[in-house]
């Protein structure tokens, strides 16, 4: 479903990402783990648009998209949870909805989708008109995972959702993107918390200094000595 | 203490108010947006102003009556501005969208000179009489002595602009997607928003206004020259800047905020220091409340 191949991202002239090649399959849950400061929000970057790389291409259904607009890239299905939430504070738990659906026109379509993500989230329904900046972290999370539902993605792109979150919360986020992905949308997670991560994904890849260094299924890393070392604490 | 004075300058300062209200809508959604103050807004303002005068002045020698004059006349100037302020934004700012604060900045003061001149070229660096096109309205004529027609308009129609802004601004995607833009660019270029497209409609609304306040006091003081648009434009930033640059709201309260501290000001002090009031405070408001009647101030979160 998405493919990248040789991806080379820059910031000026540090590169970031360096060869970067991994592919996603319909109705995967592929993780991307490592450090901070691995390279993984870059990748994500790379993908939506916002910082196109110099060489390399993404393929999204074979089609290249390295070389169109964020935007573009929305329409095509390809939504975000980015870093950091990125909740818009100043307006409501519904504002920030609607804007998730912002290039969609089929009011009927939203309103089902609406409904979706409140049965996902039963607390955005009670919250719908407080402001979104006055929601806890976690409540927050749900508001952004929710957000990028309503473009109604078949590529999700979920940058640390358990980041600053209580254990407890980052076992229902987790649960819900599960769920996300049983009911046919593929995901594509990437986190520190490698742990919980690999628990839910199918397949996964590992980052260090802007190169992907492993790749296998997310037992098998679960499972391996070096992931365990590094990136389990164990 | 004379209250029928007092009730005049209220109102005096009720009409400039409006005015600097509207112009000051378009320093704040700029700065809202891409934080740049565009220094040629005033320009725009001036050019609004000058358009009206032309239109005025064909449709007067075809004969139409006062009152379509007037419609056409703002509604000609508004089309006119809003292609002034896309193409400035097109051609002095986008170009130096990544280019840091500073020189998108000195392309604003460079476009608002390069404006002035423009107008002083192919019109003319004197003052011109501009006609009067608001008509009498009966029912004033009781307090016309202290409210005039002209007053009146120019309030009920800023009043009304405003109103429709902060409807559209709450209501319609685009007014979404402009918050949205406002308050996380990033965000919301990830959410399929085209911040070209929402810095654009900025202008154009922010341009619009400013020439509907153009016309109305142009013909409400009966005079434009090339220079105007410099004076309005700085008391409108600073209208801006008293309610709280970026905000919607602010500009509004501002605006009139600055118009009636200026005519009390200059009714109760002196009117030879009516603009040392306004610069007054805006020296004090950026002293002791930097972030204005309605802004907050900037918490950084770590």
């Amino acid at each position: 479903m998405l493919e990248l191949k040789g991806v080379c991202t820059f910031y000026g002239n540090i590169q970031a990402l360096h060869d970067v090649s991994l592919s996603i399959r319909k109705g995967e849950i592929v993780t991307l783990i490592g450090a901070n400061g691995a390279g993984k929000t870059t990748t994500l970057m790379s993908i939506c648009g916002a910082t196109p790389p110099r060489r390399g291409e993404v393929l999204f259904e074979g089609r290249p998209i390295h070389t169109l607009r964020p935007d573009r890239i929305v329409a095509l299905g390809i939504s975000q949870v980015p870093e950091g939430r990125l909740i818009f504070p100043e307006m409501t738990v519904m504002e920030n909805l609607e804007l998730g659906a912002f290039l969609r026109s089929d009011t009927a379509g939203i309103a089902q989708d609406l409904d979706y993500v409140f049965e996902l989230f039963p607390i955005l329904a009670e919250r719908r008109r407080q402001l979104g900046g006055t929601l806890s972290g976690g409540e927050q999370q749900m508001l952004a995972i929710s957000r990028a539902l309503m473009a109604r993605p078949r590529l999700l792109l979920l940058d640390e959702p358990s980041l600053g979150l209580a254990p407890i919360v980052i076992q229902q986020i987790f649960a819900i993107i599960r769920k996300v992905n049983e009911s046919g949308t593929t995901v594509f997670l990437v986190e520190q918390n490698a742990h919980q991560a690999l628990k839910i994904a199918h397949r996964g890849y590992v980052m260090e200094n802007g190169r992907i260094t492993m790749e296998d299924s997310a037992h098998a890393l679960l499972t391996n000595e070096e992931v365990r070392k590094a990136y389990l604490g164990i | 203490m004379d209250v029928q004075y007092f009730f005049e300058l209220f109102l005096s300062g009720l009409t400039r108010g409006s005015i600097y209200a509207l112009i000051a809508i378009g320093y704040t959604m700029v700065y809202g947006i891409i934080e740049l103050i565009n220094f040629a807004h005033g320009e725009i303002y001036m050019i609004g102003a000058f358009t009206g005068l032309i239109v005025a002045g064909i449709l007067g020698t075809m004969g139409f009556p006062l009152p379509a004059i007037l419609v056409l006349a703002v509604l000609v100037s508004m089309i006119y501005c809003a292609g002034y302020g896309y193409t400035i934004e097109k051609i002095a700012y986008k170009p130096l969208r990544q280019a840091g604060r500073l020189s998108p900045l000195i392309s604003a003061i460079g476009m608002s000179l390069f404006l002035q001149n423009y107008v002083i070229l192919v019109q003319t660096s004197d003052f011109v009489p501009f006609p009067s096109l608001i008509p009498e309205f009966a029912f004033l004529e009781p307090i016309a002595h202290i409210f005039a027609s002209s007053d009146f308009l120019i309030v009920v129609v800023s009043a009304v602009l405003m109103a429709g802004l902060t409807l559209f601004i709450k209501y319609t995607k685009m007014g979404k997607a402009m918050r949205a833009t406002a308050q996380n660019r990033k965000m919301a270029m990830l959410l399929g928003i085209d911040a070209d497209r929402v810095i654009s409609v900025t202008f154009i609304i922010g341009s619009a206004l400013a020439a509907v306040g153009g016309v109305l006091i142009a013909s409400h003081v009966g005079m434009v020259n090339f220079a105007i648009g410099f004076l309005a434009g700085i008391k409108a930033f600073t209208a801006a800047v008293l309610g709280g640059i970026g905000s919607l709201p602010g500009a509004m309260l501002g605006g009139l905020f600055l118009g009636l501290s200026e005519s009390f000001g200059a009714g109760y002090i002196s009117s030879d220091y009516e603009d040392v009031f306004a610069f007054s405070l805006l020296v004090i408001f950026l002293i002791f409340r930097p972030s204005g009647i309605m802004g907050k101030a900037k918490v950084e979160k770590v």
